[in-house]
């Protein structure tokens, strides 16, 4: 029994340019193998060398792709017609492309050999990590550890943005940095830790605050960024930026005995969006400055981030994609979030409603300083006014709203410690007819706390501009900052 | 030995790079349609992989019945198919090669970004075009000449 088959036409040329023609068998597999006996031609074309059909050729038996029937076993009936229909497919080199992927050479193989012999690395992963370039935001208390593993493990490009100074309250955390490096440019340190670690590698440093303007020019380039901002109006730039761009955002956040993490912008997994497609209000998230961090714990969040860098770099694993992990190191335990692809999410959903980059610190309710009114306004004080007024003689009463722990470190003369979160309460102990002078470490407690109190009718509060640190630098240097 | 013409006039010329530039920073493709080695339309075709578009496409099955229905009806041929390189050299990639077909002249277009978001306009432009033919032992692509008369 001769069976009709439809040949595409790239295939002619094999079959005496005949569109169709035909051959025996019960199944298709016994077809097809009657079909590239009579022309051999077609072998090549059809087969892989491991004599499977390939991938981009589609069977048909009548309308029904043989997949979804009997594969190769599908049995031919009389009648029946069989198409072979291409699937067309291509693209640009990738990491996937063993071709495109440089090679070791012999001390790259010695450096490297632990993760050679790992089956799930080996040969082909080095080389991709080699070929890899991942963009570091930040060189802070995540970069540090983000950039120093990605290093050693030989991502062969490593782009670090920043444009901060090393300081002496950085140094708890920020490995990457050493007590000689305060004041130096925190790239300038990194930089020459990195490659003393690993000169094989190539480290980009891009001294410049990460902008709407530049942010997708700076990104381009890359494979992976990884997030170790401190920041909401940063976190949304950098997801934003890896949506529209298509490039996987490895994430990472720390406060105080807490950390997060998560792969955001992969092509079908959830982007920071989902999860918060707002940001919270100004001020209700302290950052690590004001609610201060575990030293130890942006090591911890950091190596989870570079673990997830690489494991996207080799292909293999599970990576933390639509899963958000929560690392608390007081109870030392992980909990973990299943997170969806939020269809109406504004950036990577069904209908975006933000399709370019927009302004963020507005976004975010932070809005551009304002010029300083001189003299002070009717509700803040400067610290050298503060310090005129009390050499005068003035009765002033000076609440302190910061921590305990933190009054212990400096405080005010005289001052009264009332941290914020017991203001509700202590209030009473304060006499409205009294003048009020609210303090914490740069001010924005205090504001809080002036407003709180004026909201119970006191009249005269006036809040510390700069708090306890401009206090320290403009009048009482004696005392240590932190 | 000779390279393989293809004659891609100024028009089809730039409903190509038009094309890649449209879907930059994702990779576009479509068909040739024409007659002997002469391309008289373009049948823009979506990418429908499932790799990720900005290194890979994809012309499904159904959408080839397409493209094949279209040069029928234009009173053509089906000669081959165009994509995209974003950022990438308009030369072929070993992913080209492992899935190319014979005798199809495979056209690739490079296109690189401006470094502004597309939604904006004027987001990327293309550059080099070349056009390739597979060998027919399948071991390597071919290059072929573009001639624009």
């Amino acid at each position: 029994m001769a069976t009709k088959i439809l040949i595409p036409t790239p295939l002619r040329p094999f079959t005496d340019k005949k569109d169709a023609v035909e051959a025996e068998g019960t199944t298709v597999g016994e077809l097809l193998a009657d079909l590239t006996a009579k022309h051999s031609g077609l072998k090549a074309h059809l087969y892989s060398a491991e004599g499977k059909l390939r991938s981009f050729v589609n069977i048909y038996v009548n309308d029904e792709d043989i997949r979804y029937l009997q594969k190769e076993q599908t049995p031919i009936k009389a009648g029946d017609t069989v198409s072979i229909i291409p699937s067309v497919a291509g693209g640009a080199p990738t990491a996937e492309a063993p071709a495109a992927l440089p090679e070791l050479t012999r001390d790259e193989i010695k450096r490297y050999s632990r993760h050679l012999i790992l089956p799930e690395v080996g040969m082909e992963g080095q080389r991709r990590l080699k070929a890899a370039k991942v963009l570091c935001i930040g060189a802070g208390g995540l970069g540090s550890p983000v950039a120093m593993y990605l290093a050693a493990a030989g991502v062969g490009t490593i782009g670090i943005v920043d444009f901060d100074v090393v300081d002496f309250s950085n140094l708890q955390r920020q490995i990457l940095h050493a007590t000689p490096d305060v004041g130096r440019p925190k790239l300038v340190s990194a930089k020459e830790k990195l490659l003393a670690m690993n000169p094989h590698i190539n480290v980009v440093t891009h001294d410049m605050a990460l902008s709407s303007e530049n942010a997708l020019e700076l990104f381009a380039p890359y494979d992976i960024i990884v997030d170790g901002t401190d920041n909401f109006p940063t976190r949304y730039l950098v997801n934003d930026a890896c949506v529209l761009l298509g490039k996987p955002n490895a994430y990472g956040s720390i406060f105080r005995f807490e950390g997060q993490a998560s792969v955001f912008a992969t092509k079908d997994g959830p982007c920071y969006r989902c999860l918060y497609p707002e940001p919270p209000p100004p001020g209700l998230v302290p950052s690590c400055a004001e609610g201060g961090v575990l030293g130890v714990l942006p090591g911890v969040i950091g190596c989870i981030q570079a673990t997830e860098t690489i494991k996207l770099i080799i292909g293999n694993g599970e990576p933390l994609v639509g899963r958000f992990l929560i690392f608390d190191a007081l109870k030392m335990k992980f909990r973990e979030l299943k997170l969806q692809k939020d269809p109406d999410c504004p950036v990577c959903g069904t209908h975006p409603t933000v399709t370019k980059l927009i302004d963020y610190e507005q976004f975010c309710g932070i809005h551009p300083a304002a010029p300083e009114p001189t003299p002070s306004n009717m509700t803040e004080i400067t610290s050298v006014e503060l310090k005129q007024r009390l050499d005068r003689g003035d009765t002033l009463t000076i609440v302190d709203v910061r921590e305990p722990h933190e009054y212990q470190i400096n405080q005010i003369h005289g001052s009264l410690l009332i941290p914020l979160g017991d203001i509700n309460k202590r209030y009473v102990e304060l006499d409205p007819s009294d003048e009020i002078i609210v303090q914490c470490k740069v001010g924005g407690r205090s504001a809080k706390a002036a407003d709180f109190l004026r909201s119970k009718g006191f009249t005269k509060v006036l809040n510390l501009k700069g708090g306890i640190l401009d206090w320290i630098e403009k009048v009482d240097p004696s005392q240590p900052k932190y | 030995m000779t390279k393989q013409t293809l004659a891609v006039d100024a028009t089809i010329d730039g409903e190509i790079r038009r094309h890649g530039e449209e879907t930059y920073p994702h990779e576009c493709c479509g068909a040739l349609v024409g007659a002997g080695n002469r391309v008289t339309a373009t049948v823009a075709l979506p990418n429908t992989t499932e790799e990720g578009p900005r290194r890979r496409f994809m012309v499904r099955p159904s959408d080839y019945r397409v493209a094949e229905q279209k040069a029928t009806e234009l009173g053509g041929d089906l000669l081959g198919f165009y994509h995209s390189h974003p950022d990438h050299p308009a030369r072929p990639s070993q992913y080209d090669l492992d899935h190319a077909w014979p005798t199809f002249a495979y056209i690739i277009v490079a296109v690189a970004g401006n470094g502004v978001p597309r939604q904006s306009g004027g987001a990327a432009t293309a550059g080099v075009m070349t056009v390739w033919y597979l060998k027919e032992d399948r071991s390597t692509f071919e290059e072929g000449e573009l001639n624009g008369n």
